[in-house]
């Protein structure tokens, strides 16, 4: 199984052609149809491109990314391809345009293999919420892979593609990469463009990959990552040479007292951190357990916000322009109503409810403004953090993954983002390591989190903390 | 209704006037911005609000908005953000409208008017902020269905929002009449609110002369031409003291100005009003603006009217009426501005302008840009005339018309050629006088008797004799005074 770009370069290198290794990924493909990762796989957009790749490798003019074969989630527009965002309401769209960061991966003669199953419009944790059905774990086919880029995850762990491209606005990377076992990285707001990316909540979103190792998450955000013509909230910053590794020492690392402390953490969980944190001090860092009493607010705040621009984000998905029309319907109201109710799902449908009551006329201050408020409280108190701290370091996720149809209460399902919805509410970057194995046979991430545009500190101390035994 | 009750009450209105930005592309997206492109031709994935799709702020549009800012005495913001206004309607694709809610660009300023007493009069802005225009619904086209325009959808607006300081239909007209002047001196917009490049929604209220508190206001929709927004209001005021006077409450509600039958219809009432859940929109960064931007727009800024006006009314001592006149279009001024800096005949000037000029453009429906004769040559022109060497009927008659066939010959040798120089001998003129009576010695006869109508006689024979290249004038005074001296 070729796990890793380098796992694809070395088969390159010993004479295997491009075309038989997407051959590979394809029958592989094939094998794992029961996971349900893929809601399309696009074989000959694919074929063609590793036939052009195998040629330019063959004339030494080949791009950075010759031989990764990519999966995208279902919300990332690939022009001449469907993109539907696991909706029935974009059944059949065809996005006449390419994204950003998945033209850029283009342009380093990445191949696109196909779009990959996710919660619908990104909204959930567990992936039950596509319109074309659940994706199954491969650590556990009884289980949820996360989500919402469970699709993304799935794929990965199970070899299905070299990395694969998700969004993550609560943690739809990190806590799937913990379900399943993968990397995933949520760079920092801004870091990439997000033109391509259909949107949930903007000022949260951000595109990030998945991958098996933390050399590929570098090399792609590197590729993708900068200042972008089409979206004006991306920084302008440099991009760094986030391969460039070098050892770090001396330090300074916090550990979310409340986080740690959680009832809800499952033992093993709780067990791994406290390993770590001794393997950190051995490796002569400085651990301090930081109160930050923002946890219990972290979720309500999360959800007042996101809803509320996901009600207006979702208000072009309305029978009018493109996507389904509902046939039922008289008029122009009656097109909005039974398209909207016919196309979206229940989750969605919630949140844009929910969204759609927390701006309106006399609710606004209550909510919105106060969700605001605390959002930049978190803010200021992340950037306080990260004054006398390198890098915050806490679980993925409480526990490992669930039964499929286990959770049915939305709001039990919403505190799965309790310690990932952290870097989207200040935008810093995180990275989920697939360092816990419970005994119940399942794994678990452990989760960095970096200081602001830090991605490349934040990789050499993922480095470091790879090293160190938790289970 | 009787001037004695219409005189009991005050009149309140407030307009809020939306100005599309001729900037070469929309406002959030690459799209071209044009008016009468085919249907749905300048439109792009941004403008249909495709999913995936962020806007990006058009630079010009920001520049254009501190332009008029400047203009209207406005305080430019150094923070600001753009909104979402929510709402659903098929010619708003994205089912928002990108928009300025807390932090406009501009608060305040000042807007000069004529008040009905004919003096002048701020009219005080509330704000002036940037937004994107929607698409068009066309209803009358096909029978079935309503038919949708995005090319206009994404179109850069400025909405200019007035306070409730106009006190008449006229006020109003003539405060829509100013920024209209005023847009398109700045050159932000054409002003055309036929195409509805130019949009006017009026506020209008009436209260008891001396009441403390406004009566309750009613918006007046679709006016479009300023003629009609004074239609419009004069209906509504109308209409409101006759309610008041029977007792009645008014409506607060959105009304709809129908041009052919000279009324206005009720829309919607303040109830069923959308709530538009504004909030701050996160696809745009904040926006700030460095004093150096605003200087910079500032050093650039052209002459604008009412500076023209004072420097016409109180530097060239022409009068209001010729200032006023001479000002209503950018390129008029303009023109009048290059003739002034080769003559120092301001009043020969602007006569001239009013007078030949002007009429020659009305005649042939054509612009100042494209009329042939330089300012040069008019002052040229001026010049021959305040010389004595031909009259200005001469000029007008003859120089004129001369030089729209040769814009580029000096009016002097046209003059030479045609024969035109006067004679401003007066013992010449005398003497032609003498001959004239002379050779009308029955006329002078029944002159003397009392026939002073004959005067005219004379000077169409005094003419006809000279050839007309005597002044008309001095040739008047002389042989009156020859004909009474008889």
């Amino acid at each position: 199984m070729l796990r890793t770009y380098a796992d694809v370069k070395k088969k390159l290198s010993t004479g295997d052609t491009l075309m038989s290794i997407l051959e590979g990924y394809l029958s592989a493909i094939e094998a794992n149809k029961d996971l349900n990762a893929f809601l399309e796989v696009f074989e000959s957009s694919a074929k063609e491109k590793a036939a052009l790749v195998d040629e330019k490798i063959k004339n030494g003019t080949a791009g950075r990314l010759a031989g990764m074969v990519i999966g995208i989630k279902d919300n990332l527009c690939y022009k001449g391809h469907v993109v539907s965002a696991s909706s029935k309401i974009l059944e059949g769209f065809e996005s006449l345009f390419t994204g950003t960061a998945l033209e850029r991966l283009l342009e380093e003669d990445a191949i696109i293999i196909g779009r990959l199953n996710c919660d619908e419009f990104a909204m959930g944790s567990s992936n039950e919420n596509s319109a074309f059905g659940p994706v199954l774990n491969p650590a556990n086919k009884k289980m949820v892979p996360g989500g919402s880029s469970g699709g993304s995850a799935a794929a990965v762990a199970a070899g299905l593609c070299t990395a694969a491209l998700g969004s993550d606005t609560g943690g739809s990377i990190r806590q799937p990469a913990s379900f399943v076992g993968a990397y995933g990285l949520k760079p920092t707001y801004g870091r990439i463009s997000r033109h391509g990316l259909i949107a949930y909540a903007s000022s949260f979103d951000q595109i990030g990959t998945f991958t098996n190792n933390i050399e590929d998450s570098a090399l792609l955000l590197e590729v993708m990552a900068g200042e972008d013509e089409y979206d004006s909230t991306v920084s302008t910053r440099p991009v760094a040479d986030y391969n460039n590794v070098s050892e770090v020492k001396n330090q300074r690392i916090a550990i979310i007292k409340e986080g740690y402390e959680m009832e809800g953490n499952d033992p093993e969980v709780k067990l791994a951190m406290d390993k770590l944190i001794s393997g950190l001090k051995e490796q002569g860092h400085t651990v301090d357990l930081v109160s930050f009493p923002y946890l219990d607010y972290m979720v309500p705040t999360y959800y007042v916000l996101t809803t509320a621009e996901a009600s207006s984000n979702l208000s072009r998905f309305d029978g009018v322009h493109f996507g389904h029309r509902s046939e039922k319907a008289n008029g122009v109201e009656e097109t909005y109503k039974k398209s909207r109710s016919e196309g979206f799902g229940p989750e969605v449908q919630r949140r844009i409810m929910a969204g759609t009551f927390v701006l309106s006329h006399g609710y606004y201050d209550a909510y919105y403004t106060k969700g605001q408020r605390v959002r930049r409280v978190i803010q200021d108190k992340t950037i306080a953090i990260f004054k006398n701290y390198d890098a915050i370091v806490l679980p993925t996720t409480p526990t490992t993954a669930f039964e499929l149809n286990a959770v049915s209460d939305p709001i039990a399902m919403y505190l799965q983002d309790i310690y990932t919805v952290h870097a989207n509410l200040s935008g810093n970057p995180a990275i989920s390591l697939p360092m816990g194995k419970h005994s119940n046979g399942l794994p678990f991430g452990i989760q960095v989190i970096g200081d602001f545009f830090k991605e490349k500190e934040m990789f050499n101390f993922s480095r470091q903390l790879e090293k160190i035994y938790v289970n | 209704m009787s001037p004695e009750i219409r005189d009991k009450y005050q009149v309140v209105i407030g307009l809020e006037v939306h100005a599309q930005m001729l900037t070469k592309s929309k406002a959030y997206s690459s799209d071209v911005n044009e008016f009468g492109s085919k249907p749905n031709s300048n439109v792009s994935v941004v403008t249909v609000g495709h999913p995936g799709t962020l806007p990006k702020m058009n630079r010009k549009t920001i520049d254009f908005a501190i332009r008029l800012g400047l203009a209207c005495e406005s305080d430019i913001a150094e923070h600001q953000n753009f909104a979402r206004k929510n709402y659903f309607y098929p010619d708003l694709p994205k089912g928002y409208q990108i928009t300025q809610d807390l932090t406009p660009i501009c608060t305040n300023g000042n807007v000069y008017i004529k008040d009905d007493e004919g003096n002048e009069k701020a009219i005080r802005l509330t704000r002036i902020h940037m937004e994107e225009d929607a698409g068009k619904s066309i209803h009358d086209v096909d029978v079935f269905d309503t038919l949708v325009d995005l090319n206009r959808a994404g179109v850069p607006l400025v909405e200019i929002v007035s306070e409730p300081d106009l006190r008449s239909s006229q006020e109003a007209y003539n405060y829509l009449t100013e920024v209209r002047k005023l847009v398109r001196y700045l050159e932000i917009c054409d002003g055309n609110m036929e195409e509805s490049s130019l949009r006017c929604d009026a506020n209008i209220s009436v209260m008891l002369k001396g009441a403390k508190e406004y009566g309750r206001r009613v918006e007046v929709k679709n006016m479009n031409s300023i003629r009609n927004v004074q239609k419009a209001i004069e209906f509504e005021i109308n209409r409101h003291i006759e309610a008041v006077e029977k007792g009645e409450v008014i409506a607060q509600e959105t009304r709809s100005y129908d041009a052919l039958k000279n009324i206005t219809i009720s829309m919607r009432s303040k109830e069923a009003a959308n709530d538009y859940r504004f909030f701050p929109e996160p696809d745009l960064q904040p926006l700030v603006i460095k004093q150096a931007q605003i200087d910079a727009i500032k050093a650039e800024m052209p002459a604008l009217p009412r500076d023209l006006f004072l420097k016409y009314t109180t530097e060239l001592k022409l009068s209001e009426y010729d200032a006023y006149n001479l000002t209503d279009s950018k390129e008029l001024a303009l023109y009048y501005e290059q003739i002034i800096l080769h003559t120092s005949n301001y009043k020969a000037a602007a006569n001239l302008m009013m007078g030949d000029i002007k009429s020659y453009l009305n005649h042939n429906g054509i612009g100042m840009i494209d009329f042939p004769i330089s300012p040069k040559i008019i002052a040229n022109l001026i010049s021959i005339i305040d010389d004595g060497k031909i009259s200005s009927t001469t000029a007008s008659q003859k120089i004129f018309p001369a030089l729209l066939d040769t814009p580029d010959k000096a009016p002097l040798k046209i003059a030479e050629e045609m024969n035109l120089i006067q004679d401003s001998n007066e013992d010449d003129l005398l003497q032609i006088i003498a001959e004239v009576i002379a050779n009308n010695s029955a006329e002078a006869e029944r002159y003397k008797n009392g026939e002073k109508q004959l005067t005219g006689f004379f000077m169409g024979q005094l003419m006809k004799a000279s050839k007309g290249k005597i002044d008309p004038k001095t040739a008047n005074i002389f042989m009156r005074k020859t004909l009474e001296e008889l």
